[in-house]
């Protein structure tokens, strides 16, 4: 596990005789993988576009007050009421003023509502994915750890969780949470149930991975010698395992965004995650399948921004893969 | 073996009554969560306008001034021996197996809900046999050629697969050739006994989109383990003796590479069964998963209480089917 055997792939073997003589330096597992990282074209634009994206996301709510948009803006105006409520013009009412259109019947801004639906659909992603990967990592530390008894308990309650029929629980759940719960109304509910649910029922897949990685894990050297020289569980835990765990939860996050980003626009595509009028890409889905044949382009606007968003966390985390773990390639 | 099968069947009985027990206190406290309480339960059974004895009465019938534990139990004891529910002038009997008894549209649960099996069962087998063939061919050809154009463009076709909603996908082939080009124009689910031609020609637009996400997962899950096998020591022994190339592949190579595979096809496959939600709505297909989504959209506990038990039903049984395979095929697991 020493950085003497590499050197990048691209460089010379050896320095000309009478160039100055190559500087020989270690290198740390980390400056080694972003050297293999940046190697993988595709998982750096990859990681470029999630770094546009998480931007676009978070400046979403001043770019639409800096430019004065609005997501839930009527223009009734670019609409046929000849044709029902269809956009005026070619390709769903595209304009200088509307460049992804409008959608049928109420002459919303397309692009805006894409912008809009950015923050909600990975504010849930993200958050999902971290209270799942807590759990997950908590408990498949412990499990893979302490071993015995523990090990068995917490097996036996990732098997239960496994066996539970995911999709139909997280709409039974935000259905019957709809109406407000737990103080809360309106969005902030339905995004605070949305996170809850896709992160409680998806963590014992973390939680194998990093329960299997532990187990592997604590019979290294490092470990007896720091339970030789007294540390107990916690430190160990925390101090000893988890800084080694980090590359593959690192992988496993990136991997799971978009899993979840996809589960919260299927919820939403099934009218029971995010509510209307608010814009959500799943929630724009739903409604334009229903003009698939009238309008559909209509379809393909929030259709490529949940493709190139999930493609986007897909290759990134493909690549991280590659280059924290020699063994894949 | 014997004694495995025993045990693995037992573990997944107790599974299964864990995971009622747990389904059936999420769904009796959401309701108060949200701020219902057993009064309001009863009373949307009665119309407009309920008097207080009448709510006493269905509470009472319907057992729901109970405790969580006897609620349950009565469930149970409906399952296996049939139940009796004292309901309006006339007491409605559900027949064994009591998956519990809408009180909303006065129907048992399970006759209603074993009309739809047949149907998502269509579903799920055909996009299985579909993606297992497509996606472990293309997973084993790319890693036996890694870096080669076929390679290259399968795995890139596999990434926009994985990254694709299904409801996009179905939604996309449903204007293309349902709508643009009608060839396959009023899909309708025709049952399998009457008329078999039918019932492939209304499915394989449902089965494309389910089978392009699962078999780019496939193709990427093979592809990685074969890589990982093929660069085994064995794999070096059995060329080294002189093993034909083909033989080497298949005997030793993707026997070895398929065992992950199996594990996640039963677990697809089985959370398929239990209804294909999504697939369903977009093609209007009138499964357990509709089933579901109606009586969740319909506030029906019963109903939905019933649909989510056959699903993870659906999921143990896949898992165990599986487990036991893997005992019959590798004497490592019947010996742990």
């Amino acid at each position: 596990m020493t950085a003497s055997v590499t050197t990048a792939g691209n460089e010379p073997e050896a320095a000309a005789p009478d160039g100055p003589a190559k500087k020989i330096e270690g290198r740390s597992l980390g400056q080694i993988a972003w050297t293999r990282f940046k190697r993988d074209k595709a998982a750096v634009a990859g990681g470029v576009v999630v770094i546009l994206l998480i931007l676009l996301a978070v400046l979403a709510k001043p770019i639409e007050s800096l430019f004065g948009l609005d997501p839930d803006a009527l223009h009734q105006d670019l609409l046929d009421a000849n044709l029902g409520g269809l956009p005026l013009g070619d390709w769903g009412g595209m304009s200088l003023d509307h460049p992804l259109g409008v959608d049928p019947l109420q002459g919303r801004d397309l692009l805006t509502r894409v912008i809009e639906g950015s923050w909600v659909s990975l504010l849930v992603a993200f958050g999902a994915t971290l209270l799942s990967n807590t759990i997950g990592t908590v408990l498949g530390i412990m499990a893979g750890y302490y071993g015995g008894w523990v090990d068995t308990l917490i097996s036996r309650v990732m098997d239960v969780f496994l066996a539970f029929p995911l999709l139909l629980f997280a709409i039974a759940i935000s259905t019957s949470l709809q109406g407000g719960a737990f103080g809360l109304h309106g969005l902030p509910l339905h995004m605070m149930v949305l996170i809850f649910v896709i992160g409680f029922f998806n963590w014992p897949y973390m939680g194998r991975i990093v329960r299997g990685q532990t187990l592997s894990l604590r019979e290294r050297e490092f470990v007896h010698a720091a339970r030789s020289l007294g540390a107990r569980g916690p430190f160990i835990l925390f101090k000893e395992l988890l800084p080694n765990l980090v590359g593959p939860i690192l992988v496993y996050s990136t991997l799971l965004i978009p899993t979840n980003i996809l589960f919260e626009a299927g919820l939403s595509f099934l009218g029971v995650g995010i509510q209307p009028p608010q814009a959500s890409w799943g929630g724009m889905l739903q409604d334009a399948i229903r003009y698939y044949q009238v309008d559909p382009q209509y379809m393909v606007v929030p259709g490529l921004a949940i493709f190139i968003t999930v493609l986007a966390f897909n290759l990134l985390g493909d690549g991280l893969r590659d280059a924290l773990d020699p063994k894949s390639n | 073996m014997f004694a495995y099968i025993i045990r693995r069947i037992f573990a997944a009985v107790i599974l299964l009554l864990v995971v009622s027990a747990v389904t059936f206190a999420i769904f009796f406290l959401l309701p108060r969560f949200a701020g219902e309480t057993a009064d309001q339960l009863a009373a949307q059974y009665i119309g407009k306008n309920p008097s207080p004895e009448a709510i006493a009465a269905v509470k009472q019938n319907l057992g729901l001034d109970q405790p969580l534990y006897a609620q349950y139990w009565n469930f149970l004891k409906g399952l296996v021996s049939g139940a009796e529910y004292k309901f309006g002038p006339e007491p409605a009997t559900c027949h064994v197996p009591c998956f519990g008894y809408s009180f909303k549209n006065h129907l048992e649960v399970w006759p209603e809900l074993s009309k739809r099996i047949p149907i998502t069962v269509s579903l799920a087998a055909g996009a299985a046999v579909l993606w297992l063939v497509s996606g472990v061919a293309t997973g084993v050809v790319s890693a036996l050629k890694p870096r080669s154009i076929f390679d290259r463009i399968s795995m890139g076709v596999a990434l926009a697969g994985v990254s694709l909603p299904v409801f996009f996908t179905g939604a996309l082939l449903l204007t293309l050739f349902s709508y643009e080009w009608p060839i396959l124009d009023n899909l309708q689910y025709v049952d399998f006994t009457d008329n078999p031609l039918m019932w492939a020609r209304n499915l394989i637009l449902p089965w494309i989109s389910l089978a392009f996400l699962y078999s780019a997962l496939y193709a990427r899950l093979t592809r990685a383990g074969m890589l990982e096998t093929m660069s085994e020591d064995y794999i070096r022994t059995a060329r080294a003796k002189g093993l034909v190339e083909r033989k080497v592949v298949t005997r030793h190579g993707l026997r070895a590479a398929l065992t992950p595979i199996v594990t996640i096809f039963g677990m697809d496959l089985g959370l398929l069964l239990g209804g294909a939600l999504i697939t369903e709505q977009v093609f209007s297909l009138q499964g357990v998963g509709q089933f579901a989504v109606q009586a969740i959209s319909d506030n029906d506990l019963p109903k939905i209480l019933g649909v989510t038990l056959l699903a993870a039903f659906f999921i143990v049984a896949c898992n165990l089917v599986v487990d036991l395979l893997y005992a019959l095929v590798d004497p490592r697991v019947r010996l742990s």
